[in-house]
């Protein structure tokens, strides 16, 4: 810790530190926590979807504080821990009144670490229908920058033929503290024939490979993962054996120590796999490098090594893991995530590769969801935005410093935030889910 | 009763020469390393194993129970059991055969055999007059007899006993044991550099392509064995001075192991057990034998292994042509050559009650990916080192192929085994 670090986290610096508006950043709710205070459903028009939703994922809802043009506005007695907001018959410009008027009182309402939560349609029918549909994503977007004391606000945007089971594993992900670092973003639902129930270890028995399985962000997954149920194989290469080890260990799964650029490393892993008589339910695509250096300084090698970890590898490994003949592949109803990375979505100054690459994890899952469709087999990415690890803990203080306050929540996430939006998309639940790219990065100011 | 017993798998921390990346740590440091390493290779975490045996050479008196101690701060359970064996060189390979043994007899379904050695941290004694002075202050009743006795040490009394590394009844340190072998089997200069060469040669390949990523996981940052120098050429190797056998001596550092660092371990289970449990088998254990020899009566001190595998082929109605490779472990390059000239010499043979010559070991089918010489003999650490090495080997080999092991020992001793791939 530098000297500067030091004062600046001292107690006079903290008050320093406060009076130039840099307050310390809201502790986060974080794990399978639901919220302190009540649930508040409001539904616009007639839709029974949030209350359907709420039913099934077993949660009692209150009705809102609607204001109605009195001075003052009206107010909620105590703190309320969410309001959901069930938008999915909104697609008039007059109707979106209604949001504000249910979201006035509910501003100030929110507990700390509290949830906007709207539920919407995705964009269709006539010009004014399709223009109210993204007009709801700038409600969003601001409420989350509004919302104080690490309360978060998120979009969810069903699709038309989408129920309440489809949407039950995401609107718990999302009243939960496991979405705590996911903030102003928006993602789709789709419908899928056959949801299952939600439980508290939904990955129970099922097989989970990580890469990059030793460290930060891939040890958070693996140890998240376990909490849910999963049987880890922890991959990583040969030379972080020694925390892989101890990873593998403390979540009772095994370690695959494994280069994932060896032409092999999908057989490897399927294999590994096959000998213990089973199918892979999960890959979490987490390994990867960073070679940054601007554009004008970079050669072909830091070019290469970096696209060829981070993106290329992956897709080797997933053409053999994703082959149903391959014993020990990934079984029908499976999982892919990528790691994508804000970096990648907004670009990043001295990054090209790294943007390039992470960009590439975007795409390709993109490209593969539908083609595995049809096996059931879902395909997303989360796109980590500024997150506390020993990679982030190198970058000099005052620049870290930025990068922490530089979103809605004014902090940096923590690694365990990205391992729960991927147990999140793993859950067999989430059947509705793919083809997305989902940032987990508090509402950073940079990205898409 | 006979049960199949395979070997699962093994791990092992990287080899290091004593006093190098590894001096830190102690054989419980070692130990548990290796096994923390091989539980999570095989996902034994919080699961009771049938019994650890292990062991170590170098020992301290803190290392009471050390086995026990090591699974204690493993990830096994804590229901598990486990044992201390010791048979100096031969401890890994002799831990092997005893948890083998109890699955083969049905009284365990799996275990882990292990060893470890530090020669870093070897025990230091302090000499016998100051030991009995202080175990006569620490039992003093009063102040006044506690300093009497104190007061009698001596200057002389200070200085610290290293450990023995001479045999007892001879007083000669095992290479210079091997240095009359050497002289006596007329072992030269270049066939022991060669043999050397190979080793080091044949371990760099085996890491390069990846043979040992499930066979060997980090220790204390060290990812790769300390010792090995894929660079060295004969040249390099013929530059070196004897170290045994005066100045005339065809052995030096180069061809004799280095003092070393290190721990092993093998999974063995009950192959119905391991088919159950999803687990690998790579090969089956066939049988194994001890033998010694009277070498305070002028006998061969390292050369123990030669009589041990004449009696274990006859006993499997096996010729030495049937082994498709062996493992001799390199003490010194030396008894590699002496043990290879051994197996062709009728009359030596007969001499120590076997039927004539056992045969050639060709190059091809020697230590192929390298041993003792380049990666290191952490001494109790060496059989276990051996054991999965072979078995994985074998197993590339396919269904069938069958390799033995042979390991020197100091006290005149040898221990050999078959493996078989499943």
């Amino acid at each position: 810790m530098s000297a500067l670090e030091k004062a600046f986290h001292s107690p006079v610096g903290r008050k320093v530190a406060a009076k130039a508006g840099l307050a310390e950043p809201a502790r986060l709710r974080r794990g399978r926590a639901y919220p302190a205070g009540a649930i508040v459903l409001a539904t616009i028009g007639a839709s029974t979807l949030g209350s359907d939703t709420l039913a099934r994922i077993g949660r009692p809802f209150d009705a809102p504080v609607v204001d109605s043009g009195e001075d003052p506005a009206p107010g909620y007695g105590n703190p309320i821990g969410a309001l959901v907001i069930d938008a999915t018959a909104v697609n008039r410009i007059a109707q979106l009144e209604q949001l504000r008027a249910v979201l006035r009182p509910g501003m100030r309402a929110l507990e700390a670490s509290g949830r906007v939560i709207l539920l919407a349609r995705e964009g269709a029918g006539d010009w004014e229908q399709q223009a109210v549909a993204r007009a709801l994503d700038g409600i969003d977007r601001t409420v989350a920058k509004e919302l104080r004391k690490g309360a978060t606000s998120n979009l969810v945007r069903m699709a038309l033929d989408a129920g309440a089971a489809d949407v039950a594993s995401t609107m718990e992900f999302l009243l939960q503290g496991r979405s705590a670092f996911v903030d102003g973003q928006a993602w789709s639902v789709k419908a899928s024939p056959d949801a299952p129930e939600l439980t508290s270890r939904p990955l129970h028995g099922r097989v989970v490979v990580v890469t990059g399985a030793a460290r930060g962000i891939g040890a958070a997954i693996a140890r998240t993962l376990a909490r849910d149920g999963a049987r880890v194989v922890a991959v990583d290469v040969p030379a972080a054996g020694e925390q892989l080890a101890a990873v593998a260990n403390e979540v009772a799964g095994t370690a695959l120590q494994l280069d994932i650029t060896a032409r092999d490393a999908g057989a490897r892993i399927a294999e590994h796999v096959a000998a213990r008589g089973d199918r892979i339910h999960g890959v979490v695509h987490n390994a990867g490098i960073t070679r940054d250096k601007m554009l004008a300084n970079t050669d072909a090698d830091r070019w290469a090594s970096v696209l060829e970890v981070n993106l290329a590898a992956q897709m080797r490994m997933n053409e053999v893991l994703l082959d149903p003949a391959v014993p020990g592949s990934v079984a029908d109803g499976g999982r892919v995530v990528g790691i994508a990375s804000t970096s990648g979505l907004a670009g990043n100054k001295g990054q090209t590769n790294y943007a390039a690459s992470k960009a590439g994890v975007a795409g390709l899952i993109i490209a593969m969801a539908p083609d595995l469709a049809s096996r059931r087999i879902t395909v997303n990415a989360v796109a980590p935005g500024f997150i506390e690890t020993d990679m982030t803990a190198r970058i000099p203080f005052v620049q870290r410093e930025v990068f922490r306050r530089s979103n809605s929540l004014s902090q940096g996430g923590s690694p365990v935030d990205v391992a729960e939006t991927i147990c999140y998309l793993l859950d067999p639940a989430s059947q509705g889910i793919t083809g997305q790219v989902i940032r987990v990065c508090g509402q950073n100011l940079v990205g898409a | 009763m006979n049960h199949d017993v395979v070997v699962v798998g093994g791990n092992r921390t990287p080899f290091a020469k004593s006093g190098g990346p590894l001096r830190e740590a102690t054989n419980h440091d070692l130990l548990t390393a290796a096994l923390e390493g091989l539980v999570a290779r095989f996902g034994l975490a919080g699961t009771r194993a049938g019994e650890v045996a292990g062991g170590a050479v170098l020992k301290h008196p803190r290392d009471f129970n050390l086995t026990r101690e090591a699974v204690l701060s493993s990830s096994l359970a804590p229901q598990t059991p486990a044992c201390d064996l010791q048979q100096a060189c031969a401890t890994g390979l002799e831990t092997t055969m005893y948890i083998a043994n109890k699955i083969a007899l049905g009284q365990i379904s799996h275990g882990i055999a292990a060893g470890a050695d530090t020669a870093s941290d070897a025990p230091i004694s302090v000499s016998d007059p100051l030991r009995r002075i202080l175990l006569e202050a620490s039992a003093a009743r009063s102040t006044k007899a506690r300093l009497a006795a104190l007061a009698r040490i001596r200057p002389s009394h200070l200085a610290p006993q290293a450990p023995r590394v001479e045999e007892p009844r001879t007083g000669l340190s095992m290479g210079e044991h091997q240095a009359i072998t050497t002289e006596r089997w007329q072992v030269g200069r270049e066939e022991q550099d060669a043999i050397a060469l190979a080793s080091h040669r044949n371990l760099a390949a085996a890491w390069d392509r990846g043979f040992f990523d499930d066979l060997v996981t980090p220790f204390l940052g060290l990812t790769r064995d300390a010792i090995l120098r894929p660079d060295t050429t004969l040249e390099a190797l013929g530059r070196l001075r004897p170290v045994f056998g005066g100045e005339n001596g065809t052995m030096t550092a180069g061809n004799s192991t280095a003092l070393s660092d290190g721990a092993a371990t093998v999974l063995l289970a009950d192959s119905a057990w391991a088919d159950a449990q999803g687990l690998p088998s790579l090969a089956r254990v066939v049988d194994a034998e001890v033998a010694a020899v009277d070498h305070p009566g002028g006998a061969d001190l390292l050369l123990a292994p030669v009589a041990a595998a004449g009696r274990l082929l006859a006993r499997q109605r096996m010729a030495a042509g049937d082994l498709e490779l062996v493992e001799i472990h390199e003490a010194f390059a030396a008894t590699v050559v002496a043990t290879r000239k051994a197996w062709l010499d009728d009359a030596y043979c007969r001499a120590v009650g076997l039927d004539g010559a056992l045969g050639a070991i060709d190059d091809e089918r020697l230590n192929i990916t390298g041993s003792s010489l380049a990666v290191g003999h952490p001494f109790a650490a060496t059989g276990a080192r051996l054991v999965p090495t072979l078995a994985k080997l074998l197993h590339a080999r396919g269904t069938g192929a069958r390799g033995m092991i042979s390991v020197c020992a100091a006290g005149g001793q040898g221990i050999v085994a078959i493996l078989e791939a499943v």
